[in-house]
Formats: structure tokens, sequence, C-alpha cells
């Protein structure tokens, strides 16, 4: 890899190589140093200098609940007669998130790379990339360089001639939100609806056909090679602390320059969309900003200097989730947009807890009266509360998604909502 | 009814030889369902009750095991689509950039409304969830190829070009 051994000179990791044309072919890749560290190692790390390693970086998952991967390794049990797997979860489908995309469409042997080495930690045979449906292209490209790999033995039997052997498939989703959940993942992985499973058991100890399992979202598998070539402490340098490394950023909505953006953590909001994104497309100021997706909480412009960390994102109320910025401009209609939300949780939701599908159903019922100008002041009670009841008493956290624009919108925009219902009466 | 009219659609040797080699990638025969639907509509346009009868004999699963997982994912249809599946995404970031008056502009120059296929077969509109490709505002997925920051310019001229080609 070409990334600078410095860590206050690091501004990209999993971006490092984007722009190099025609990166996803094996050659190219290769003469910009993909696989160069692998034989290193695959020949003198063991598992738990990996997890050692991986610990050490504070890399939390960048697949949206920013769990430390090394712990999350760290909690696979060792010799249980069982084999273990490692899926990749490519199943992006939270409204705004597309970052995963560019990865597997424009470097897919960055992923590759760092599945190999994911999976020598935690000595797996069969390795899975659980790729929504709606990715036919990008799954078409991780199928050439996968059987690339194949031809040139970084994958199959014995690769690169030492003891380890590990076999890599893609999996194609069918059109499921849901199934970006891990168990949802598995659940669909084994052939079933994606119904999330309860937990415990944690996949680490019972996933994939009841075996041993860890599920690693595309970013934080595709930061493995730099960490493990650079060292844990490399990683830790970069960013602020408990916050480390550089992330992506997909911004959309209303900014001039969309796109994703890789920066270190701890870049303002400000900057990001002011000096990469070419501003806002009306106006100066954010009427409102969704910092991790459709389902977290939406912050003002009061946040607009922000840190993009972890921690600072949930001091301003909110997460910073898969890293998906939704802006909203002074133009944004924020009670048609709460109401198209509220019609994808009720589309999405699985419909195995009361709580998510009666109450996303009936929550996308009364928005469709209230942006339809026939809602009334006891619909905003409704919607309140029933936000409120289908939190926290599900088996996972669409609800919780479900119930994060309608409170957002109600708390920040009580005036507007209610401007548009029927007056005083029902 | 007569044996043929009870025969069974049937997947090519070339794809059973496909769907063998693709089972033995798995633990187990059942996670092959999903991909082994994908090929099935892709042969047979929809994947419909007959269709969704060979695939649960073909991987030796009940028929309700693949009626759920049929039902649950939106991607799967029972139903017959038009030659070309023009799905747009109305959610948040293609909203926020006029995806509503873009499939309102398609339905109306098509004549159809959304869910509906132009009577002669060529065309359906769908409205769709989230495509993960935000930064290309508003998006629209033409038989599952992605066309980003689509306008009612660009769109008109591709169903234009098909009609102008008679389909092909």
């Amino acid at each position: 890899m070409t990334i600078s051994s410095d860590p206050k000179k690091v501004t990209k990791i999993c971006f490092d190589r984007i722009d190099i044309p025609n990166q996803k072919s094996l050659a190219v890749a290769r003469e910009n140093g993909a696989y160069e560290f692998l034989p290193t190692v695959l020949k003198k790390f063991d598992s738990d200098k990996i997890i050692e390693e991986m610990k050490t970086s504070g890399l939390r998952g960048r697949g949206g609940a920013g769990f430390p991967t090394g712990l999350k390794w760290s909690f696979v049990p060792r010799n249980t007669g069982k084999p273990t797997y490692l899926l990749c979860n490519a199943d992006e489908g939270e409204p705004g998130t597309f970052k995963d995309r560019d990865i597997m469409r424009f470097d897919p042997h960055l992923l590759i790379e760092g599945m190999i080495m994911a999976g020598f930690a935690l000595d797996v045979r069969d390795a899975y990339i659980y790729i929504r449906g709606e990715f036919l292209a990008e799954a078409n490209i991780l199928d050439e360089a996968i059987a690339e790999a194949y031809e040139a033995n970084l994958l199959g039997d014995n690769i690169l001639g030492t003891d380890f052997s590990m076999n890599l498939l893609v999996h194609r989703g069918a059109g499921a939100y849901v199934c970006g959940e891990e168990t949802a993942l598995i659940e669909s992985l084994e052939g079933r609806a994606g119904r999330p499973r309860f937990k415990p058991p944690f996949p680490a100890v019972e996933g994939f056909y009841k075996c041993p399992t860890v599920v690693n979202n595309v970013e934080t598998l595709a930061t493995v090679p730099a960490i493990l070539e650079h060292g844990g402490a490399w990683h830790a340098a970069i960013g602020i602390p408990n916050n480390t490394g550089c992330k992506i950023f997909s911004v959309s909505g209303h900014v001039n320059k969309p796109g994703n953006y890789e920066v270190p953590m701890g870049t303002t909001l400000r900057s990001l969309i002011e000096n990469q994104c070419g501003g806002l497309q009306h106006g100066t100021v954010p009427k409102a900003i969704i910092p991790g997706g459709s389902s977290t909480p939406w912050i003002l412009a009061e946040h607009y200097d922000v840190p993009l960390t972890y921690d600072d994102i949930m001091k301003a109320g909110s997460f910073l989730g898969s890293g998906a910025i939704i802006v909203m401009d002074e133009t944004a209609d924020v009670v048609a947009l709460t109401r198209r939300l509220s019609h994808f949780y009720a589309h999405e939701s699985c419909g195995q807890c009361t709580p998510c599908r009666e109450g996303t159903g009936w929550i996308e019922r009364v928005m469709n009266r209230v942006d339809g100008g026939t809602g009334c002041e006891a619909d905003l009670t409704v919607l309140k509360e029933a936000s409120e009841h289908m939190s926290g008493r599900t088996i996972c956290a669409l609800a919780e998604g479900g119930a994060a624009p309608i409170l957002s919108m109600l708390e920040h925009f009580p005036d507007e909502v209610r401007s548009r219902l029927k007056e005083k009466s029902s | 009814m007569s044996a043929v009219e009870n025969a069974l659609p049937q997947f090519s040797k070339s794809r059973l030889d496909e769907i063998k080699a693709l089972v033995a990638r798995y633990p187990h025969a059942r996670s092959a369902l999903l991909p082994v639907l994908h090929m099935a509509q892709e042969d047979f346009n929809y994947i419909s009750m007959d269709v969704q009868k060979m695939v649960a004999e073909v991987l030796g699963v009940h028929l309700m095991a693949v009626r759920e997982v049929v039902t649950f994912y939106t991607m799967f249809r029972e139903k017959p689509c038009g030659t070309y599946l023009l799905e747009v995404c109305t959610n948040a970031g293609c909203m926020l950039n006029g995806a509503d008056e873009l499939v309102q502009h398609m339905c109306d120059s098509l004549g159809i409304k959304v869910g509906e296929t132009t009577s002669d077969g060529m065309f359906t509109v769908t409205e769709v969830e989230c495509a993960g490709a935000c930064g290309g505002a508003p998006v629209v997925q033409v038989n599952n190829v992605y066309h980003e920051k689509a306008t009612a310019k660009s769109m008109d001229e591709l169903i234009t070009n098909v009609r102008a080609k008679g389909g092909k």
C-alpha cells in the first residue's frame, strides 16, 4: 500500500487507491500494493497478534454500531470443533449510505485482502460477502476479482504456499433493508426470510448454522490491511482517541457535490460540507442534517461545527451511524420527507415484533394524513406516543430507526408540522 | 388435466450444473435459495407458483420455504413485468433531488400509474426504496442497471431510444 507510515500525514485509508483507473483488476491492484503485505501476515503473524493489533488500532465497526472490531473478533471461541464463518456485510441499505459500493466496484481487492487477513486471524475456511441484490454490477465485479484471486492462489487451498486455506463467495440478497442487521443477514444467508434473531447468543458464539460467526462491514474489513501493515498504534494515532482512523462519509441531499468523502475522524461537519461537498444548494446554513443514515436523529445548524466522531455526534444528540449524511437546506419540506421515511420503515419492517409491525404502519398512515393536510392535533400525540412505545420493545433496532425521523420532526419543527394540520377539527 | 399441463417449467441443463456447483459452496443446500430464485427470475421473467414448485424440487426444500422467501423479498416478482423495468428510488436522498417529480413525469409520458406496465408490455414503472447510490440522486434502475442523476430528459431519451429500436 502507498499510505504514509506517518499517521499525521494520513488523510485516506480505504479510498487510498480509489481513483486509480482499473484498480479492480488484480494486475493493476498489485502494481499499487495490493496483497504486498499478505505473505508477511500469513507467515509471520498469528491469530493472537492480529487480534491484539486490531484492538490497539481502536477501529470501530463502520457499519453503524461502532463496536470495536478487535473486541468482536476476540469473542470468537476457539477449538469448538465447529467451523468459524466470516461474513462481510455488504447489504448497504440504510437510506443515505453508499460508501461500500465504491470500495467494491473500484477496489474490490482491498476488501478481499482484508477478508483473507481476517479469515486467517479467525481460522475461517469459508467466507461470504452478503451483498444487497440491487448491486448486481458490484457483485459481478467482485466475482471477477475473486476469480482472479483464486487463479493467483490468494484464495482457495494453501494460500501462497501456507497451511491456510479459505474460500470466498459472493451471495446476493433480494431487497430487504432489515438484512443489514447481522442476525437477519445470517437468516437470509441460510435461505430464509431475514428476520432478526434474539441476542444472546451472539453470532460470535452461535451464528451461521449455529457455528461461530463474525459479521463485519465492508469498510471495516477494507481497513484491516492498512492496520496490519502499519500497526495498530499507527491507526490509533489517526483521528482522535476512541474515534480513531479515517471514515468515509456518504453525503447526499442538498449539497452541490454529493458523494463519498473519506476524511480523518474529527473533521468538522461544516468543513466536510463547505470544503469538500461544495456547500449547500440554497443558503448558507442547513435547515437540518441527518448525520448517520435515516435511522439517526436529526441535528440542527447549532451543531454545524460538530467534529465528526462517534462521541461528538452522540453529544449532539444523534449517532455517527454508517457515516451517511443527508443534508436539508432551507428549501426542504421536512414533513414530506418524514412521511416518505415513515413509508420506508413500514415497508421494511419484517413483521415479527408487534410494536414495530403495527407501530410503523400506524405511523405511516398518520403521516400520510398530516402531510396530506387532513391531520389533526391528536395525530401528533399519536405519532409521538407510537414512536416512543415501539422503541426498545423489539428484537432489532428497526423500530427505533423508524421513530427517529418522527421524533426529530416533532421536536425541531413543531410549527411547520402544525401549519399542515386541518384547522382544529379532526 | 393432461400430463403436459401438469409439467413444471424446467431450468436448462447448464443452469442445473451451475446450481449444483453453487450448492456445494454452502454448508446446506437451502442457503442457495436466494441465488437460485434470482436465476429463476432471470430465466422466466417472474417467479410463478410453478417455478416455485420447481425450485423447491431442485433444492430439496419445502414449497412453503420457497413461498416464504419469494413473498418476503421485494426483488422477487410473482407477476410478469415489462421488458424494461424502471425502478425509481424515491427515498430521502432522491426525494430531496426531485424523484417524486421524476416518477410522475415518467408515468405521465408512458400513460401509466406507478406499478403498471404499458399496454405493449414494454415498460413497467415502480418506486423502490433506497438504492444505495444517493450521491447520484435521483437514481433509476433500468433492468438492474443504475442510471444516476436521472432527469426527465434522460428518461425520455431512454424511452424513445428503446421504442425506436423496437424494444431491443
